[in-house]
Formats: C-alpha cells, structure tokens, sequence
C-alpha cells in the first residue's frame, strides 16, 4: 500500500487537512456501503489493471530509478489516486462521486520537483481503463503501447509535467505482475484491515528527462503498485514507512510499517525472486530502524534507515538520494529515490507520510 | 502666537453675536457635504460590490476563456482543454427565481479552481466533500443567506443545495458545483467560461479551434461599464448639490466678511500683522469646515442608507447587479468627504482672505460704496457667465461622450446661473427708469439695492429650479415614450417559457387546436457577439401583428416582406448607435455556423436594454441558430379569453412551463423597473430644491437684520409697518418668479442635454423630447412658495417691529 490513501483521507476529513494529516482519521473511519476486502478473492488480470468501482480508495503508483549518460541518478514518481466520496456505482457527469489526483515528481541529488493535479470522474478528464490499459489525468498518463497481443501491463508509456519539469519513459517487463501479501491480500493491521495489492517490478526504463528545458536521456528501473481498498487503515495508525527496493543479485523487497499511536508497529512485506516467486515475510523476521533524520518544512523525519530481514540474512542502511524530497502537495509527506549498502546493494524508493 | 490667539477670539466673538450667519454657514457646508458625500458613498458602495461580484469566482486578475460567439459552450472543449495540459476550471452562471426574487447561480468546479482564485478557499476548507457529494451545498454571503431558506425551490420546482456561509461569497449569488448549477439550470454540459490558471503547450486553436478566446481581465468589468453612466449621473447630482450647498457658504461668508470688516480694520490698526490675521481667519474657517463637514459626513452617511434600496432596486432590475443593503462605512470615504467640505469652504472664503489681505489699513470704511463695487461685480460676472456659455457651445461642438454631455449642462448651467443677477440688475434698472411715484421708485432702487444679497440664493434657487424642470422632463419624457412603446411592444396577450424543446413543441400544438388563440408567435432568444459586443437575436413570425404594431425609428419601404425573406434583420437603435448602422447596410452576424451576412432593413427602439438586440425571422433564426432554446412564445388571444386561456394552460402543460404570465403583468412589472429607476434620481432632485430653500431663507435672515437701516428712513417718511412688510413679501417673491421664468428656458435646455446628449450617450438610445407645461406650472408655484416661506419670517419680523429698533438706526447715525 502506498502513499495515495492521503485522498481519501483529504476528502474523507471534517476538518481541515492538515488536522488530519496528524492521525488519518479519516482512513480509519468505518464506510459503510463500500465492497470489503476479503482474503478469499483471486485477483484477475486483465481486470484489475483497470478501476475497482465498489471500493473506496484506489491507486496506481509507478517509481523508477534511473540514470544519465554520465552515470548520476534520478527518481521518477507517477501516481493516480481515485477516491469514492461516496458508495454506489459510477454515474456519468458531475454527479459521479469520484475524484481522481494525480502526482508526479522527478528528484536528483540536488532537486525535487513536483507537480499535483486533481479531476473529478465522470466527465472524462480523469479515468482508467483495463484493456487496452490506460490511467489518464488531464495531459499525464500511464498507457499500454506497442503490447502486440498482450492486453497487459508488460510495455507501458509514461508521461507527466510540472512547471519545471516533463517526462516521457518507456517501460518494459517480461516478467507477468506479481501479488503481495497473500496472494494479493495484504493484511494492514491487527485487527484484519487489508487491501488488495500487487505489483511489476521488473520494469526496465528507457525515456528522457526534461529538466528547466534542458533533456536528458535517462534508463534504469520501474517498480508499479497496484492497490484498492475501502478502509486500509486501523483508527490508531497515523502514519507509515515504505520501501521498495531492487537488489542488485535481481532480487526484489518491499517493506512497509504502519505506525500505532500506542507505539505498536505493524510490520509487513514480500521477498520477490528474481524469478519472480514471491513470499509473504513474518513481521518478527524484518525489522526497520530508523538512524538520520531530516527536518523539512517544519517535519522532522528519518532518512536514512537500517533494515534486515533475519530470514533472507539481509541487513542493509539506506541513504536517500535527496533528503528533501518533500512533496509539499495539499497532503504533504516523503516519497524519493533510495540507494543501499550492507549485506545487499541496490536500489529503491522509500515512501514515509503521517509525520 | 499669542497675537493669533487674540485675533481669533476676536474673531470669534462675531458668531456669538450673529448667530444667525453661523448657522447658515454650518448648515451650508454640513448639507453641501452631506449630499455630495451620501452620492459617494453610494457610488462608492456599488463600485465595491460590482467589482467583488465581477472578482466572485476569479479573483480580480484572472484570464478566462469564454465562447467567441458570446453565450453558453460545450464542456467537452474543458475536457478538450485539460487534457491537453491547459489548466482551466469550469464555470457556469445564471440567474433561477427562488420565490420573487432572482438568485444568480455560480457553477465551480472547486478541484480546479486556480490558486489565485477568489473562492479557493472552497478548495481547501472545510466540506468540500458534502460540496461535491449529492445533494451538494450552496454557499452564500451572510447577507444573501438570511434570505434564502432550506429547501428553497426554483421556479422549476427543482430543490437548492442546503445553503451555507461564506464570506468570499458574491452578494446576491449562490455558488454551488458545476454539475448542481447545469442541473438547477438546465444546462446539461455547457459552461459559461473556463478561468484559465496556466496555459497548456499547445495553442489554443490547435485544440478547440476558434470556439473560445481568451479574455484579458480588464474586459471583464462589464457591470463597471454598463452602470458607469448611471453613476456619473449620480455624481453630477451629488456636485450640482454641493455646489448649490457652496452658494450658501459663500453667501454667509460673504456677509460675515462684510460685517466684520470694520473690527478686521480696527485689529490691523492696532497693530496685528496681516499674516497674523490670515492665520487666524485660516484657522477659523479650518474649524468650522472640519465641524460642519464631520456633521455633513454623518448626515451623508444617512441620505445614502435611506437611498441605498431604492438605488439597489433599479441597479437590480437595470442591469442585474445586486449591492448588498448593508452600507459599510470606511475611512477614505469619511476622509473625502471631510476634504472636500475643507476645499468647498476655503473656495468659498478665499475672496474674503484675499481682500482681508490686501485691505488699505487706513482706507475708510464706505458701506455705501456698494452700488459701484456691485456695478464692477456684475461685469465681472458677466464677463465669467460669457466664458462659461462658451465652454457649453464648446463642449457642444467638439465634446463627445458622457463628459462632453455634462460639460455642456455645467457650462449653461453656471453661465445662465452667473448671468442670472445681470439680467435682474438690468430688469430691475428698467423698472426704476418706467417707475411713477416715490414709493414705487424707492422700491425699485431699493430693490436693486437688495440684488447682491441676495444674488447667492438667487443663483442657487435657479440651479435647483431649472435642474427639476430638465430632469423632470427627462423622466415625465421617457415615462410617456416607454408607457407608449411597452404599449406598441407587448401586443401580445399571452406569453410563456417552455421547461426544453419538446415541451415547447407540445405546447405549441396544444394551443394551435383552441380556437381562441388567433396567432402563435414563437419568440426564439439567442446571444452572439458583435464587436466584442454581447448582442441578443430574437426571432419574429410574419404576421401582421408585427407590421402593424412592432415601433420602428426607421425603415424601409418593404421592412415586413424583406424580413420574411429571411435574408435582413431589424436592428436595435443601441446596436445601431454602437455600430454605426444605416438601414440598408449589411451586417456580419457571428451564428451556430458561419458567419451569416443580412441587410439592415430597420431600426427599433429598446428603452432600458444595456446589450445590443437583433429580430429576424423564424425561418432564419432556424437555420443559422439550430441549437437554439426554443422555449419561447407569444399567444394572441381576445382580451376576454386570456383568464381561461392561462387557466388551462397551467392546468393541462403546468410542468412543461417554465413561466406563464399575461400582458397586463409584463406591462406592470417594466413601469415598475422604470419608477425604481428614477426613484433616485428625484430624490435626489428634492433634495437640492430643499438645499436652495435653505440657501434663500438663509440669506433672507442674514439681510434682514441689515434691512432695517434702510427700512427705517421709509418708515420715517410715513410708511406703516404693515405696508413695508408686505412690500418686503412681494419683492420677494418678485425675485423668485424673475428666477422662477428664468429657469424654465434653462431647464428646458438642461433637459434637451439630458434626452439628446447624456442619455444617447449613456444608454444608446434617444428620447423624443417631449414639453411639460403642466410641470413648469408647478415648478413655478414651487418657486413661489419656497420664497413666500422663507421670507415669512423675517418678514413678520419687520412688521412687529418695535419702533424703538428703528428709530435706533437713526441714533446710530448721529
């Protein structure tokens, strides 16, 4: 689960946003009306590409990691949210009660540029389509292209801009998507709060930069989550940790903690091979400490983190890319590229909100 | 300093003993603000409200894309648009009846809305998902939201959101989601205009063609415009009135310099500089000002409340541009009134500080020099009233526009007003020459003695006269004109707005199967644009009831044939104005399609219509505006059938009807927008007739006590009491009807300036002008008894008299 359940919790709010930002209230809040998460539901494909209208929050969220001609690194972000106001089907026009946001950012070691954009359904300026795929909002989008016979996700077209910034990246895997948690059931609390949620990893990048006008030619790697749900948080959770990451052995981990108010964490994640097996890690084998902190716009937070999975004998301390990559949207939080050293090597991003 | 302070108790002590002259003064200067400061405020207040209503949803620099043909858009361009990375939200305005009043609706889309918008706050603050969610909110300014309740329905029985308060709310609007405003207004996926954030990468045209264009926020001000010329018309009443309230600053001021002239001299004798005398009469006429002006601003603050719903209503029912009724006060607006009672009294008193200034110290004093000093006067005003006649034939000849217009009444105006007591000097020297008997020859004299007294009130007392004259023709004129054009315009009996198209259509066939109904006239309303210009085009059916009652101001020999012919159209003399149309010219109309080029085969009058207006026939009309409402209809029906005609019409097609009303209701409820739109306008005409009221009496008391030393030698010589009151009385009055038959020339000019020059070039269009005589009578009358008046008490002072008092102005002389 990503960053993106800070829509629903924007819209869901009473008060005003940053009130909530404290707590995501909003997200533990009961929804009656909206479909339910259960762990028996097998994930389609390619159904679940597309919107999953019965649910309350949903998104489409693509990081990549990439790299110039003379070898410095950049982050890539592209997220579309789509948030219910209310339970019910879709309807056409204004009074369909979906509204769709849309993120993007690109960061280097000295810069993080952001751009936010916001749509409401129903009329055509926002949508996702499942085949032939398709996530839309105004001028950004993440669409199949070049697929052949594949009615997939395994070659898609990614573009975004900001005031200062625009980007245009080809992504390819040959890898078919693969499910977290259980089978796509991943479980975000205690007390059974869940979401549906898989991912592709595998994406190689080709694609070009545009920074203040100036080009550039990137590669690299992608990782895309995909998740919906309708009550994803636990009231006493108000914020959380995420990571995923590339090893460079070809090995995938992504890692997430929720945050209690009464200081219990709940800890998850999945070990992805190379060949694209995944399993469901144990809480009590991942542990993720934070060792640094940043202070930006007045938040103080931990960017740089020692994480080990005991099990996978990997004990690892990333270092951002950028500190400050604050993306200072209506609902601010954390979201950048990543390196790491230790046991492994690689390369990820790291996601933090509620802080 | 110590000088100063002495000089000024000295001065001082002047009011203590004239009473009378002080009151005048402060009364002058506190109604001379007052009613100049209470058109301001007003003024003020409006401009305010008109710019947060044009700011409402934008914020006041923002750009918008609007329709280049004028009127409503698809939505598809804002999708269009949006996804070609233009940052633009959508708006949708109108206008639903909730109860009997209107309510202006503002469609937003709050997710889109731009940074800089006024009503960002809709994005972030609270509730935007109730905004969003059904059933929506409605958000209100405080004052707005008192009037509306929960539950309120439009006219189409349709519910309004649950309103809530919002301060950045526009008086007089509701503002609720885009999708809730196409609905409540039945415009399903159409906008009005997309306020523009950002530009996109792509030009405009390559993606919505030549649909919309991007205006500039100073076009916007529309409502700035279109009321500008009602304003200035206000303001000219607000300067009149203040510089009526002037003449009696300076009549007062006047006087007490007169009076005070031998203890100016004896200060100077004994030793005070004249920088010390200036600096205390300075300082004496800074107090006063500052106190009668603080009392005018009060006063002010008054006359514009009790005035503000009359001017709300006919700015309403005018243009549609709603004030809030709650009158804010500020602090400028205080601090230039404030100012302008300083400017009024140090122009009224700079002759008397001057003078004070170059007085000879030891030159004596020669009260009786007043006849040649009035002789110099009177050239001199002669020679001034000459230069102002010929700023208005200036004015008249190369002037244009709205302040070329009110050049030319000020001009004559102040000319004839300055002429005013040469003319009476010259009447009033020929009456002494034709006079017989000492009696009648002392009265003359003695009234031309009394002329420059009373010179000032005069002055004011015709301003005030010949501008009621003028601008009740202007108003008994339009009324006539208007009764009688509504008369010729609302031929039909019968008229109704279908809910769409097909109930229009329904609706139609219902009525062509009762044989009561003679003719069905479909009246199709459109909006284009021409010359950046909002013009609306209406659709007539040939039918005779047109060619025999539709009022033209010009035409040609065969208007209704050619109009038939679907290839000309009949113009609006605003239009016509505006464009500088002829009949037999041709004309570009922007249309669904192309542009479609008619010929210009008539022009008609559109009283009070602030847009352009276009009629063509109902064949045209289809073809070139397909997609044009067509919801509107007029019946022609018997007068005896119209009852049972509506009557069952709302019976049988009630939901299929928008409005229903009859002649006699669209008759009334015109004369009423039109009363309401002069209510001010004779308001205010009152009041400056009660001002120069105030300025005669004012200068008939002051001279009253200086009449004595030449009532007495009459009195001496064996004229009663009884008749030299009643001499007083009737010189008087002679006076005000010498100013009275004055003013009725003048004001006949004032009105011909107002039909002829101001209202064309305020409005568009021009009035026939139209003789009162009935109205100068009453005016004349008006003239008498506001002397008759304001001479009584001075007047029954002089004939109860105490003959001691006036063998007193003997004592005095030995």
């Amino acid at each position: 689960m990503r960053a993106s359940v800070l829509l629903a919790a924007l819209l869901a709010c009473c008060a005003p946003a940053r009130l909530c930002a404290d707590s995501f209230a909003g997200l533990g809040q009961e929804s009656p009306g909206f479909a339910t998460v259960t762990p028996d539901a097998a994930l389609a494909f390619p159904r679940d590409f597309g919107a999953h209208p019965g649910f309350r929050t949903e998104w489409w969220y693509l990081t990549a990691n990439l790299r110039d001609a003379s070898g410095a690194s950049y982050g890539a972000q592209w997220t579309l949210f789509r948030s219910a106001l209310a339970p019910g089907p879709e309807l056409a026009g204004w009074a369909d009660p979906v509204v769709f946001m849309g993120h993007a950012a690109v960061t280097t070691a000295s810069e993080h540029l952001f751009a936010e954009t916001l749509a409401r359904g129903g009329v055509g300026q926002a949508g996702v389509v499942a085949t032939p795929f398709r996530a839309f909002i105004d001028d950004w989008s993440l669409e199949a292209r070049d697929n052949g016979a594949d009615a997939g996700i395994s070659r898609l077209f990614v573009s975004a801009s900001g005031a200062q910034f625009r980007y245009q990246l080809t992504l390819s895997a040959d890898m078919p998507p693969v499910l977290e948690g259980d089978k796509g059931y991943s479980r975000k609390s205690e007390d059974g709060r869940a979401s549906y949620y898989f991912s592709q990893p595998f994406y190689t990048v080709e694609g070009e930069l545009i920074l203040r006008g100036a080009p550039i030619k990137v590669s690299g790697r992608a990782w895309m989550d995909r998740e919906w749900s309708s009550q994803p948080l636990s009231p006493d959770q108000k914020g959380w940790d995420w990571f995923s990451l590339h090893l460079s052995s070809g090995e995938k981990l992504m890692l997430f903690r929720l945050r209690g108010v009464s200081g219990r964490d709940f800890i998850g994640g999945n070990w992805i091979d190379a060949d694209g097996a995944t399993r469901q890690l144990a809480p009590e084998d991942v542990s993720i400490e934070p060792l640094a902190t940043t202070t930006l716009a007045s938040t103080t937070l931990p960017t740089r983190w020692r994480v080990t999975v005991k099990s996978r004998a990997l004990n690892i301390e990333t270092i951002p890319l950028n500190p400050a990559s604050w993306m200072g949207t209506r609902f601010a939080y954390w979201e950048g590229p990543i390196r790491f050293t230790g046991t492994h090597g690689g390369e990820g991003y790291l996601e933090m909100t509620g802080y | 300093m110590r000088q100063t302070l002495w000089t000024l108790a000295t001065l001082l002590s002047h009011w203590r003993r004239h009473p009378a002259n002080l009151a005048t003064l402060l009364v002058g200067l506190a109604i001379a603000t007052a009613l100049w400061s209470g058109v301001q405020a007003l003024n003020d207040h409006a401009r305010k409200s008109y710019a947060s209503a044009a700011a409402a949803v934008s914020g006041a620099d923002a750009r918008a894309l609007v329709s280049t043909r004028g009127g409503l858009f698809a939505q598809d361009l804002y999708i269009k648009l949006r996804l070609a990375g233009w940052k633009v939200s959508p708006v949708l305005e109108g206008t639903v009846r909730v109860g009997d009043k209107s309510l202006r609706l503002i469609g937003v889309e709050p997710l889109t809305l731009p940074r800089g918008a006024r009503l960002v706050s809709l994005r972030e603050g609270e509730g935007i998902a109730d905004f969003l969610k059904s059933p929506g909110l409605g958000f209100a300014a405080p004052e707005t939201l008192a009037q509306l309740s929960e539950g309120a329905k439009t006219e189409r029985g349709l519910s309004l959101p649950p309103p809530r308060a919002l301060d950045a709310a526009p008086p007089g609007a509701l503002i609720v989601d885009i999708g809730v405003a196409q609905r409540l207004l039945d415009r399903p996926e159409r906008l009005s205009r997309l306020m523009l954030e950002a530009k996109g990468a792509q030009p405009l045209a390559s993606v919505v063609g030549d649909a919309l264009r991007l205006v500039e926020p100073d076009e916007d001000s529309d409502l700035e415009r279109l009321t500008g010329s009602f304003h200035l018309n206000l303001t000219a009443f607000g300067l009149l009135s203040f510089l009526v309230g002037l003449f009696i600053v300076h009549a007062s001021f006047g006087l007490a310099f007169e009076q005070r002239l031998p203890t100016i001299r004896t200060l100077r004798a004994v030793g005070v500089s004249s920088r010390a005398l200036i600096a205390a009469m300075a300082f004496e006429l800074f107090a006063l000002a500052l106190f009668a002006g603080g009392a005018g601003v009060a006063l002010g603050y008054v006359i514009a409340r009790a005035l503000l719903p009359n001017v709300a209503a006919s700015l309403d029912s005018l243009y549609g541009a709603q004030l809030p009724e709650r009158l804010t006060l500020d602090a400028g607006w205080a601090l230039s009134g404030l100012g302008m009672a300083l400017l009024g009294a140090a122009s009224a008193a700079a002759g008397g500080l001057i003078r004070t200034f170059r007085l000879p110290v030891l030159s004596v004093a020669r009260p009786q020099a007043w006849r040649e000093a009035h002789r110099r006067y009177l050239r001199r005003q002669a020679l001034v009233a000459g230069l102002a006649f010929a700023v208005a034939v200036g004015a008249l000849l190369w002037g244009g526009g709205l302040v070329g217009g009110f050049a030319l009444i000020a001009g004559g105006l102040l000319g004839a007003a300055l002429g005013l007591p040469v003319a009476l000097a010259g009447a009033l020297a020929l009456g002494e020459r034709l006079a017989k008997g000492p009696v009648t020859r002392w009265f003359w004299a003695d009234s031309r003695q009394q002329l420059p007294g009373l010179s000032l009130a005069l002055m004011a007392l015709l301003l005030a006269l010949s501008t009621n004259i003028g601008v009740g023709a202007m108003v008994e004129g339009f009324r006539v004109t208007f009764t009688r054009w509504l008369d010729d315009r609302l031929i039909a009996e019968v008229y109704f707005e279908a809910s769409d198209d097909d109930a229009g259509q329904r609706i139609e066939a219902w009525a062509a199967k009762r044989p009561e109904v003679e003719a069905i006239l479909p009246v199709f309303r459109t909006k284009t644009q021409i010359a950046n210009w909002p013009v609306e085009v209406g659709s007539l059916r040939a039918h005779e009831t047109y060619a025999e009652h539709f009022p033209l101001l010009e035409h040609d020999a065969n208007v209704w044939a050619r109009l038939a012919r679907g290839d000309a159209v009949l113009v609006s003399e605003q239009l016509a104005r505006r464009l500088k149309l002829n009949v037999g010219g041709m004309l570009d109309i922007p249309t669904e399609g192309e542009n479609w080029s008619a010929a210009i085969v008539g022009i008609y009058p559109d009283y009070g219509n602030p847009n352009g207006q276009l009629r063509v026939d109902i064949d045209a009309f289809e073809r070139h505006w397909p997609r044009a409402p067509r919801v509107n209809f007029s019946l022609r029906v018997a007068p005896a059938n119209v009852t049972g005609l509506i009557r069952d019409l709302r019976a049988e097609m009630g939901p299929r009807l928008v409005r229903l009303v009859d002649q006699a209701f669209v008759k009334n409820l015109s004369l009423k927008i039109f009363e309401r739109t002069f209510a001010v306008t004779a308001a205010l005409n009152t009041l400056t007739l009660i001002v120069s009221a105030i300025a005669l009496l004012a200068s008939l008391l002051t001279l009253s006590a200086l009449r004595l030393a030449q009532l007495a030698p009459a009195w001496a010589m064996g004229v009663t009491r009884k008749r030299l009151a009643a001499l007083e009385l009737s010189r008087i009055i002679l006076f005000a009807a010498a100013t009275a038959l004055f003013a009725v020339p003048l004001g006949l000019f004032m009105a011909w300036c107002l039909v002829a020059v101001v209202n064309v070039e305020a409005f568009g269009w021009r009035l026939p002008f139209h003789l009162f005589p009935g109205q100068w009578a009453r005016v004349f009358a008006i003239a008498l008894l506001t002397a008759f008046l304001a001479a009584l008490a001075p007047v029954l002072r002089l004939a109860r008299a105490a003959p001691a008092d006036l063998l007193k102005v003997f004592a005095n002389e030995s």
